[in-house]
């Protein structure tokens, strides 16, 4: 596949890991804040290739992970709604919520649907006028864009019977949560790929100039992710921390201004709940008053109580990178894959998740 | 936050594209990315086309890629014989 | 006037149920030993140790690209019973049909189910139907029974791995599996997929013939290669070491796994075996399989070692390394 093989290429990998060595001569932490990241690290074995002295911790990068235990209470509150069709990502269905996930309300009878797209969810609607199909809109900025544009198509269409709940979260409130926070010890951030696609490389210019910490905007294929840390690596060490695009092919320093201002027509900013880290302020995505007639939570009942994360959690320092899978109390005993706790075991991109498969 | 593949665009209706990857056709929507051409190639992301890959770029990058271990390979080899 | 959809007067044993036996299977089943339509057929079960296996078949669309679960369900069932080795003799069927079934589906499905049986060799010897109200089955489940024998001296299971042995699959990995799902999702991907449902009684058989150090052979259906050899490590105790870069998969397979976030190494497979073989009959093997028309893409795809025990480690295609492990939870689309 062009473009994606040349990247997988052998031969360039382990050159690039002998680079990575032989430029490496301190310890340095480096913390990538995509799920795809994480997955694509563990998928590969990157970490089995890099020198000892150069450590990779994931952040809050992975959109279901991140999802608040009331989101999750929200959505099976939703699925319990006669007459409601809940069209969701895959990655959303097994999540489990406070007492119930999606997953087990399917098992009762409700009528969850996994959809690959906004767009998906539109034909469901137009497929089954008697229901109220609604979507569950889960994602960062990369995502954001196109529930945005799928609310804009129903509109247009005068599409009744299609209404979204908005979940969705923002990368930059995060990265100055995470950065004002416990001191991470990092020295520089593997930066999203496609969430920089959309909103530009600017939030990261404060990042490296004020917290000294580099910054390069990294690709999905293994010789992208290599050659991300060589650029890491090399900055370190010749005392930069300056914002590089080593992802050329898929990211402008300008982003998708088009995508941008569609987020912003449908959606507007509000302080969200994000799993394992509480509370932070302007970092969800609420639908605007224009829009409010999509908006799930006016159309429906979807009140719930308050929820807490499980007791023994620790994924909000797991999230900071502050404490290793495999030194949480929970994981390997009572939280696993089959049993999840914490939104870093939920996911198959979720920190502990990924640690469990490829390196347990 | 997503596994976007770069797919060309192969035939374009109104406000959709269909786009192949690896003999795989899909249709895609291109509101996001406006005056896009058959043959392009773009970052396609959960039913959308979220950026037209420029082939330069993608030239570059690959080759970016190559002169970049060159150049540590290069550096280093220069420390070793002390005469940089 | 014979009805063209299934009523829940075809269930209750009486004139409907006959005419409806007589219509649909009896004919295109037929064989001595079914004929009488008696409560029970008598076998006479020649020397060796029997092989027998259960399937239950739910897939759902019922009718897929490569095949449908008439089909499937003989060749999920013989390739079953011929993992022990066994030579697939008899077959039992068991139909639970949702009221409002379409006659003419029915009939598509049973003709495949018996030139599956006859390409297989084996003989549909028991059957049953029972009809349910609508909504209370999703149009046609299949249940299986599968019976063979195993030659004199052949003992294969999955608790036979030893260190030293080496692993190999018959062809590529995930096909079913993503054209299934594909189908399912409602996806609209427009690719050349196809199920890869086949009967492997004759791949095993060659295969057999030309290596006796042949230790294990399982069919890698739900959960795909990965789950597979783990059951495997676990079972016999040992570790499995494989390259990723010798497992074939179909690029388009791959192409749809791209674009919808799915491993191939997770996704069901049911027209392909994994063999384990003694380290020094791999290229037997190998010659055995590929010289069948459904092993032309085998391949040597890793190793058996001693220790640790019940672990699946992959050299990746770029040259890290990483555990495979089981499944956990349904392969579905995602988009991170």
């Amino acid at each position: 596949m062009k473009h994606v093989d040349e990247y997988r290429d052998p031969e360039l990998a382990g050159k690039l890991a002998r680079a990575i060595a032989e430029a490496s001569t301190r310890p340095v932490r480096f913390m990538e804040l995509c799920g795809t990241h994480t997955m694509a690290i563990a998928r590969h074995g990157l970490t089995s290739m890099l020198p000892a002295t150069v450590e990779l911790v994931s952040g809050p990068g992975c959109p279901v992970c991140v999802t608040a235990t009331e989101e999750i209470d929200r959505a099976v509150k939703l699925a319990q709604t006669p007459g409601v069709m809940v069209a969701t990502f895959g990655d959303l269905v097994r999540v489990p919520g406070s007492h119930s996930s999606l997953a087990r309300e399917r098992a009762k009878g409700a009528q969850v649907k996994v959809v690959y797209s906004a767009l998906d969810a539109l034909d469901l609607a137009k497929a089954h006028p008697q229901a109220q199909v609604v979507f569950l809109g889960i994602g960062f900025e990369t995502t954001a864009p196109t529930v945005a544009a799928a609310v804009l198509m129903a509109q247009r269409t005068g599409l009744t019977n299609f209404s979204v709940l908005a979940a969705h979260k923002l990368l930059p409130p995060a990265l100055a949560a995470l950065l004002t926070g416990p001191q991470l010890g990092l020295n520089g951030f593997i930066c999203p790929g496609h969430v920089t696609t959309v909103i530009g490389t600017g939030v990261y210019a404060a990042v490296a100039k004020q917290y000294g910490l580099a910054c390069v905007v990294s690709g999905f294929e293994p010789a992208d992710v290599l050659a991300t840390i060589l650029m890491l690596v090399r900055q370190v060490e010749q005392g930069r921390a300056e914002v590089e695009i080593q992802y050329a092919r898929g990211v402008s320093a300008a982003g998708n201004p088009q995508a941008v201002a569609l987020m912003n027509q449908v959606f507007s900013t509000v302080d969200a709940p994000w799993r394992g880290l509480g509370w932070i302020p302007k970092s969800g995505l609420d639908l605007a008053p224009a829009f409010a007639q999509f908006d799930a939570r006016r159309r429906f009942d979807l009140e719930v109580p308050p929820a807490s994360d499980h007791p023994g959690c620790q994924c909000g320092d797991v999230l900071r990178g502050l404490v290793r899978p495999n030194q949480c109390r929970l994981f390997d005993k009572v939280c696993n894959p089959e049993n999840p706790l914490g939104p870093c075991m939920v996911s198959m991109e979720g920190t502990c998740a990924a640690w469990y498969r490829y390196r347990r | 936050m997503c596994l976007a593949v770069p797919a060309k665009i192969v035939e374009i209706t109104g406000e959709m594209a269909k786009v192949e990857v690896g003999g795989v056709q899909r249709l895609v929507s291109l509101m996001l990315v406006p005056d896009l051409q058959v043959g392009d190639y773009v970052i396609t992301h959960a039913g959308f086309a979220l950026h037209r890959v420029d082939e330069q770029e993608a030239l570059a990058s690959i080759n970016l890629l190559r002169e970049l271990v060159e150049s540590v390979a290069a550096a280093q080899a220069g420390e070793v014989r002390g005469d940089d | 006037m014979a009805s063209d959809t299934i009523l829940l007067d075809h269930g209750a044993g009486g004139r409907a149920s006959h005419e409806l036996v007589g219509r649909i299977f009896a004919g295109r089943f037929s064989n001595p030993l079914l004929d009488p339509l008696d409560d029970a057929a008598v076998l006479t079960p020649p020397p060796g140790r029997l092989s027998i296996s259960t399937d239950t078949f739910v897939v759902d669309p019922v009718v897929f690209p490569g095949g449908n679960i008439g089909s499937l369900a003989v060749h999920g069932t013989v390739n079953d019973v011929c993992m022990r080795g066994a030579k697939p003799l008899w077959l039992t069927v068991g139909f639970v049909l949702e009221e409002g079934l379409s006659i003419a589906l029915l009939t598509t499905i049973v003709e495949s189910m018996a030139r599956a049986a006859t390409e297989a060799g084996v003989v549909i010897v028991a059957g049953d139907t029972k009809v349910v109200g609508r909504g209370q089955a999703d149009k046609i489940f299949i249940n299986t029974c599968g019976i063979g024998v195993i030659p004199e001296g052949l003992d294969l299971g999955a608790h036979l791995a030893r260190p030293g042995d080496a692993v190999l699959v018959s062809g590529s990995m995930g096909d079913h599996g993503v054209t299934i799902l594909a189908q399912r999702e409602g996806l609209n991907l427009d690719a050349p997929l196809k199920s890869d449902s086949a009967s492997l009684n004759g791949l095993v058989a060659d295969l057999l013939a030309a290596c006796d150090g042949v230790h294990v052979l399982r069919d890698p259906t739900r959960g795909g290669l990965a789950t597979t050899l783990n059951e495997i490590a676990a079972t016999s105790r040992v570790a499995i070491e494989l390259q990723e870069g010798a497992i074939p998969v179909d690029p388009v397979v791959q192409g749809v796994c791209e674009l919808l976030g799915l491993d191939p190494f997770y996704l069901a497979n049911e027209g392909k075996l994994i063999c384990i073989v003694q380290g020094g009959q791999a290229q037997a093997a190998l010659t055995a399989l590929r010289a069948h028309p459904l092993g032309g893409n085998a391949a040597i795809i890793g190793q058996v070692k001693e220790a640790p025990a019940g672990r699946v480690w992959m050299h990746t295609r770029v040259g890290g390394g990483r555990i495979l492990d089981m499944l956990s939870g349904e392969p579905l689309p995602r988009i991170c």
